[in-house]
């Protein structure tokens, strides 16, 4: 064990992390503001209204996460007419390729978990919204959407904790996330066990801050049901 | 009963290594043409592979072939999945403190490679955008050297061509052959080498582990043979018209 190797490297390797964080953070914010509207089409008894999001949703749940990076970045490279267009500043980027994928693979998720919670949405609240007079979109915007967001929640931090996971591929596009900085290192020293614990024990701690994140949420939106 | 079982369990364990000696294990990375590469029918090729056959036959061993990525090859040997890295590796300062190297087989340069178009040079470098394969000489030259330019590590040297032909790199790092042959194909058709080598002074050889080096020993000696008796000029000519020993 060379744990000089280990303690040389944590600056490198906190850099790496907090690229890693800000990966998830930003697709995490895109992907849940594409899953909503997603979820409630989803849900609606109208055939042409949830084909879109349904092909959404078994297209991205129904491949790897590495194939669909490997799309976007290699894929999108192949064609003139992509490279040629206004979206190419963007699509040249490494960065914003991942932000694309890791996004539209979230959203896909996210948005089964919504439509889930919102499908658990007792009927006898929207009925009773229904019966004070509340317009259609009243009750999704106080009775629907707040209840599913709650009933979502615990299974939506698993969804951000198994992207942190994802997110290690984004060093296969030649990203310096956590992973890619460990594997560079390595590839100078040799010590892929030391490198490998280390950014280990660091994507442990992203995990920590991002559960705790989430239960002080859980905490703050379920506060009506804490004993005073 | 049970002991007997047990000590059997454990002799045959003991004994895996001195069976392993008689069948030569070695890796090569599989995605390095025209070096080594896998081919339509799936069968690793090229020319690490064609030496690999003949040092063994020279040898008299029994060898058998495994593929391993990149940036885990030398780890894999340390960990003992294999017995020889043959796979265009450099002899370098730091590998040498990792693994022992038998005598080169072949020597190799670093070279710029930049659209036909591009006015780019090696003195350029420093503002450019720059492709090298992780863990490669050429990805160490450039942080050495250049470390102020926008260096892109990738897992294959493939990747770095396919992201020169996107544009999104200035220009690719790597070595010249290997340049050369991609250069040769309709890929490579719109790019060209700019500048003189960078780094010319590169010998490639196999790799075994620390404390092995009668192995390394047998393959330096190997390759004399089959230098000597033309089967290292026949292998040579299949791939380059030019010696590159």
């Amino acid at each position: 064990m060379n744990w000089q190797v280990m303690i040389e490297s944590l600056p490198a390797l906190a850099e790496g992390a907090l690229l890693t964080l800000e990966l998830v953070a930003v697709s995490g914010v895109f992907g849940l503001m594409l899953a909503v509207p997603m979820a409630m089409a989803r849900v609606s008894p109208r055939g042409w209204v949830k084909a879109l999001p349904m092909a959404h949703i078994y297209f991205f749940r129904g491949t790897p996460l590495l194939v669909q990076i490997y799309l976007v970045y290699y894929g999108s490279g192949q064609f003139e007419a992509i490279r040629s267009s206004f979206l190419w500043p963007y699509l040249s980027e490494a960065y914003w390729c991942a932000i694309i994928a890791f996004t539209l693979n979230t959203s896909a998720y996210t948005a089964e978990i919504l439509r889930g919670a919102l499908q658990a949405v007792p009927r006898g609240e929207v009925e009773a919204a229904e019966a004070v007079g509340m317009t259609p979109a009243l009750i999704w915007r106080r009775i629907r959407l707040p209840r599913a967001f709650r009933i979502a929640l615990p299974a939506y931090s698993n969804e951000v904790i198994l992207m942190l996971k994802g997110s290690a591929l984004a060093s296969t596009i030649t990203l310096m996330d956590l992973t890619g900085v460990a594997r560079t290192i390595i590839a100078r020293t040799y010590t892929p066990m030391e490198l490998f614990l280390a950014a280990g024990l660091l994507y442990v701690l992203l995990t920590f801050l991002i559960l705790g994140g989430f239960r002080l949420l859980e905490k703050r939106l379920n506060r009506h049901l804490q004993p005073r | 009963m049970i002991r007997s079982m047990l000590a059997l369990l454990l002799g045959s364990l003991i004994a895996v290594p001195v069976f392993a000696q008689d069948t030569l294990r070695i890796a090569t990375e599989g995605a390095y043409p025209p070096f080594n590469f896998i081919d339509a029918s799936g069968e690793v090729k090229g020319f690490d592979v064609d030496i690999a056959e003949a040092l063994c036959a020279e040898m008299g061993a029994d060898c058998e072939l495994v593929t391993q990525s990149w940036d885990g090859i030398i780890p894999g040997l340390i960990a003992g999945r294999y017995d020889a890295i043959i796979a265009s590796m450099s002899i370098t300062p730091e590998r040498q403190e990792a693994v022992s190297f038998s005598e080169p087989y072949y020597s190799n340069k670093l070279q710029f490679i930049a659209p036909n178009a591009s006015d780019f040079g090696p003195g350029d470098a420093s503002e450019a955008v720059i492709g090298a394969q992780r863990a490669t000489i050429a990805a160490q030259w450039l942080q050495d050297n250049v470390p102020e330019a926008d260096i892109r590590v990738y897992d294959t040297q493939e990747n770095a061509y396919l992201d020169l032909e996107s544009g999104r790199l200035d220009a690719v790092l790597a070595d010249v052959y290997v340049s050369y042959e991609w250069l040769e194909s309709d890929e490579g058709a719109a790019y060209e080498f700019k500048g003189d080598p960078v780094y010319d002074d590169d010998k490639i050889a196999i790799a075994v582990r620390k404390g092995d080096e009668a192995l390394a020993e047998r393959f330096s000696e190997a390759i004399e043979a089959i230098r000597a008796d033309g089967t290292y000029q026949a292998i040579n000519a299949e791939y380059f018209p030019f010696d590159i020993y």
